[in-house]
């Protein structure tokens, strides 16, 4: 198998990965496995269900969110 | 019949709606939520601190969306598109949950809306089958414009953001309230328990308030001043207030029958 770098923006910092990656590899690297979160990649919102069949592409722009305290 | 709030076909017992941010701790946050006796709470959306702890409590299990109607707000967000972005989001991360609080800021010292990407979001978040309660100037064209958008709820502010300062345009506010037909909540700038009351009693139909208990010196205490007061404003606006005047020739007690009967007849 033939791993490839993929380079990725998340939450605004650069960050490399071994590929291929889904959202949902990317979120257990990122030690958000189990943590409730809503992922957007390129501007567009990845849903839950499409976690494990959506593939990260190099260049991608993501963004992982939580709720927090707020008004 | 009970007096609830009505927002987007949904009842609400309680009037008061309190934000989430600010507290010491998430049981301060919780202790303060269950004394103000809210069942809406606003909760902000933010990027994940990647690599922390996995087990660290989070708000969702301090205050859990089955017990309470979660409000994701557009804090920090000063255009329509960061906005409804933001609003996507939340709506995933909350499974399908489509009551949200927009608001679009102007200017990040006083954070007052910026109402032409606040009316913007609004039509979107709208076409995206959102139901919106908007944060809003307390400019009543402005109100009938969000309500015109499909808005369910039209949220003036008081005063500013975090600042306290009360009631300062009661006069806008009732035309904000006559103008529009969609539940009218002040939305910032109560600082304690009269300013949520006067507020109630001009006719809103709620208020919502984060910094006015958070930064009390005993926020679960000031929660229940809150509660009481939005109470007591609900219930004075319905019983209809009696007409001011400066003086009054109608004393409460009786004029005939005192023991001085000279004096009665002069008063």
């Amino acid at each position: 198998m033939i791993v490839s770098m993929i380079r990725v923006t998340v939450n605004g910092d650069a960050r490399r990965f071994d590929g291929p990656l889904d959202v949902a590899g990317l979120l257990a690297r990122l030690d958000c496995k189990g943590k409730k979160v809503a992922v957007e990649r390129n501007g567009e919102i990845v849903p839950r269900s499409a976690h494990g069949s959506t593939l990260i592409a190099d260049g991608d722009r993501l963004e992982v969110v939580v709720a927090v305290g707020g008004g | 019949m009970k007096d609830s709030l009505v927002v987007a076909g949904s009842s609400y017992g309680s009037r008061l709606l309190v934000g989430t941010g600010k507290y010491r701790d998430f049981a301060q946050t919780r202790a303060a939520v269950e004394a103000s006796g809210a069942q809406i709470v606003t909760v902000a959306i933010r990027r994940t601190n990647i690599g922390q702890n996995p087990g660290e409590p989070s708000l969702l299990e301090a205050l859990p969306p089955s017990k309470y109607t979660y409000l994701p707000n557009t804090a920090g967000c000063y255009n329509a598109a960061d906005a409804v972005r933001t609003l996507r989001l939340a709506r995933e991360l909350l499974d399908g949950h489509d009551l949200v609080k927009l608001e679009v800021l102007g200017d990040p010292h006083t954070l007052y809306p910026n109402m032409p990407e606040t009316l913007k979001a609004a039509q979107q978040l709208v076409r995206e089958d959102f139901k919106v309660m908007v944060y809003c100037s307390d400019d009543p064209i402005q109100a009938q414009m969000l309500e015109a958008a499909g808005c369910v709820a039209v949220m003036p502010l008081a005063s500013l953001i975090g600042s306290g300062m009360g009631i300062l345009n009661p006069w806008n506010l009732q035309l904000v309230i006559d103008k529009v037909k969609v539940p009218v909540l002040v939305d910032a700038g109560v600082g304690t328990a009269s300013d949520a009351a006067i507020a109630m009693e001009l006719g809103c139909d709620g208020v919502l308030m984060n910094t006015a208990i958070a930064a009390a010196r005993d926020p679960v205490l000031m929660a229940k001043a809150m509660k009481k007061a939005v109470e007591a404003g609900r219930e004075a606006f319905l019983a209809g207030r009696m007409p001011k005047k400066l003086y009054s020739a109608a004393p409460s007690s009786p004029t005939e029958g005192t023991i001085s009967p000279s004096q009665s007849k002069a008063a």
